[in-house]
């Protein structure tokens, strides 16, 4: 498939042998300047681009008090070194999530720091080189911001906002990444980050409505635009467009219209991804998350729920309000946003909801916890929300769910190996290494428990999935989308 | 990387998709296939004229559940899901597709 070797899932996860450097030929394709523009970016890397990029770390440095801290406060005792699914998949040391901060770090030291400045190699202070740059934007693209060694750090260092600066430092000198910054263009000129347009989105819709029809008999609606609606859903634009995705999709709309409320999806906010918050560009986050407000106020809804995405929930739950609040326009007898899951799972608990669980006897589940959901937002009103309503959810609609080991879910979840702007093909090899601990728990209750299906709430972990999962021996469609479980298992029509 | 059929030089982007879609001709489509090693058969045929077709329309490739609804109006129920797209176009109907298609590469969560 590629040329390069997936990594033996053994019984154990071991921690690997150190192979250095062995990844530093990693890089994504390098944007252009038709993708940096629309973004505020320069088109290429920019004649004083040191000093470019040593006053963007200073402005950062003020305006991020996190990232100050996370720069004083590493004392390298190591307990992050073997926490990160890179450096587990592809044994490369400067993927110790320790080793990856210290580029970024070293540079701080140098300019910002009174011993860097005077005795740099005492310190480890280094000058920002056209070599470091280099090593800057391979490993930085080799982080996917989810945050699990942060959990392990005894002084809380938040590695993806390492990353994040170092990204935005990046497109400052006009040395973006060319995945990112281009569906960031899609998303202002177009809607989306697949770029389809409302007319393709009415007639992807349309034929989901067919589709349900002839499948259940029932007339399920999937509204676009459609004003005066109760909720505004907002999905990432994989769900119109993929498998397993559109599955989900089809099951929203299924509770939704058994649950009696009105919904619609919106063209000009048609994508819940914010990928502003993977390339730490505030602004662009910003411009993102207003379309959504701008849907809302159009469409006059009184609700906004947002579908299964799993870094668009952490913009949506921590950041929504500062980047587009306030919404004092919306039904303040729900929370600002809301998830799918919440929905469903409120439904349930009401008893709103009638399910067949025998429709997904075929099927033997497990739930792979999204890591932005996981560390970085919650669900419901009771803490761990985020893990409790998914698997309820699950476990309502399926008779046979098993978790995977304790330390590889929760807020320990491993990343699937494609999330914060690495879902790209330039970036195969470490995608496929770096799903290596998720396929080795996976690999556990498949053969101790029998599982068969692997469920997430995430469109870039599902995207991920059906690609890797042919890697280690697995099928492309065994990853289902949680609300495809619902949508099998619901029983449509007049409640008994 | 340019891409040269039958003496003529066509731009393409990093992954060799077609920079210019009103390049695109068939030799173009059996010429990337061949660079693959597929052999495009008529039904192959089938799935590229479609994505065309409603690309000019849309000015997007079509979504999975389109297309898979149109090809198996076209070719028979059984040829209308995914697992037969997958069997044409091993690396993915959308993107593999999509290339030989002549049409930029799906971007986003897929």
């Amino acid at each position: 498939m590629a040329d390069f070797e997936t990594p033996e899932v053994k019984e154990y996860l071991d921690i690997p042998a150190l192979k250095r450097g062995v990844m530093g030929n990693s890089k994504p394709f390098v944007s252009k300047e038709q993708f940096q523009e629309p973004l505020g970016f320069p088109g290429e890397l920019v004649d004083n681009w040191q000093q470019v990029a040593v006053d963007k770390l200073g402005e950062l440095l003020k305006t991020n008090r996190g990232l100050q801290v996370f720069m004083d406060s590493c004392v390298k005792c190591g307990a992050c070194t073997d926490k990160c699914h890179y450096f587990l998949g592809t044994s490369d040391p400067r993927n110790m999530p320790v080793a990856r901060q210290d580029l970024l770090r070293g540079v701080y030291r140098r300019y910002y720091t009174l011993p860097g400045k005077l005795f740099p190699k005492l310190v480890g202070a280094m000058d920002l080189t056209e070599d470091l740059l280099d090593q800057w934007y391979s490993y930085y693209h080799q982080c996917s911001e989810c945050r699990r060694c942060s959990v392990y750090c005894p002084y809380g260092i938040d590695t993806a906002e390492v990353t994040m600066a170092a990204r935005d430092i990046m497109n400052a000198v006009g040395k973006g990444q060319k995945y990112s910054n281009e569906i960031i263009g899609k998303v202002f000129k177009i809607g989306n980050n697949l770029g389809l347009p409302q007319p393709a989105l009415e007639d992807t819709l349309e034929g989901l409505e067919e589709e349900v029809k002839e499948d259940t008999g029932a007339d399920v609606r999937y509204p676009l635009d459609e004003e005066g609606a109760e909720v505004l859903l907002v999905t990432p634009s994989a769900d119109f467009f993929a498998e397993p995705h559109v599955d989900g999709l089809i099951g929203y709309g299924k509770v939704f219209h058994q649950a009696g409320i009105s919904w619609t999806l919106s063209s000009h906010a048609s994508e819940a991804a914010n990928f502003g918050l993977f390339i730490g560009s505030m602004e662009n986050m910003k411009r993102i998350a207003m379309r959504i407000r701008e849907a809302a106020l159009d469409l006059g809804v009184k609700r906004i729920v947002f579908g299964e995405c799993g870094h668009a929930w952490r913009v949506a739950y921590s950041f929504l309000n500062t980047l587009a609040g306030p919404f004092d326009f919306l039904d303040p007898r729900y929370p600002v946003p809301q998830h799918i899951c919440e929905v469903t799972y409120d439904l349930i608990q009401r008893g709103a909801l009638t399910f067949d669980k025998s429709a997904n006897d075929h099927r033997r589940v497990t739930f792979h916890d999204s890591c932005n959901v996981a560390r970085a937002s919650r669900m419901g009103d009771m803490p761990g929300g985020q893990f409790i309503i998914p698997r309820e959810i699950i476990k309502a609609v399926c008779n046979h769910y098993y978790d995977m080991p304790p330390d590889t879910i929760g807020e320990a979840t491993f990343c699937c190996g494609g999330g914060g702007g690495l879902l790209t093909d330039d970036l195969m090899e470490l995608r496929v290494k770096g799903a290596l601990p998720r396929m080795q728990a996976l690999k556990q209750v498949v053969e101790e428990n029998g599982v068969t299906h692997l469920a997430a709430i995430c469109a870039i972990c599902k995207s991920q999935f059906s690609k890797v999962l042919p890697y280690y021996g697995f099928q492309m469609d065994q990853i289902v989308s949680v609300h495809q479980l619902v949508s099998d298992a619901i029983v449509l029509g007049q409640k008994q | 990387m340019p891409l040269e059929v039958n003496g003529k030089t066509y731009e393409t982007d990093e992954e060799g998709y077609l920079a210019n879609l009103n390049d695109w001709n068939e030799d173009l489509a059996k010429a990337m296939a061949e660079a693959d090693g597929t052999t495009l058969d008529e039904n192959h045929w089938e799935v590229i004229n479609f994505l065309r077709e409603y690309y000019e329309e849309y000015q997007i490739a079509p979504a999975v559940r389109v297309l898979t609804k149109a090809i198996g109006k076209k070719l028979g129920p059984d040829k209308g899901n995914s697992k037969y797209l997958y069997e044409l176009f091993p690396y993915g109907p959308a993107k593999q597709a999509c290339k030989y298609a002549g049409l930029p590469k799906p971007t986003g969560c897929v």
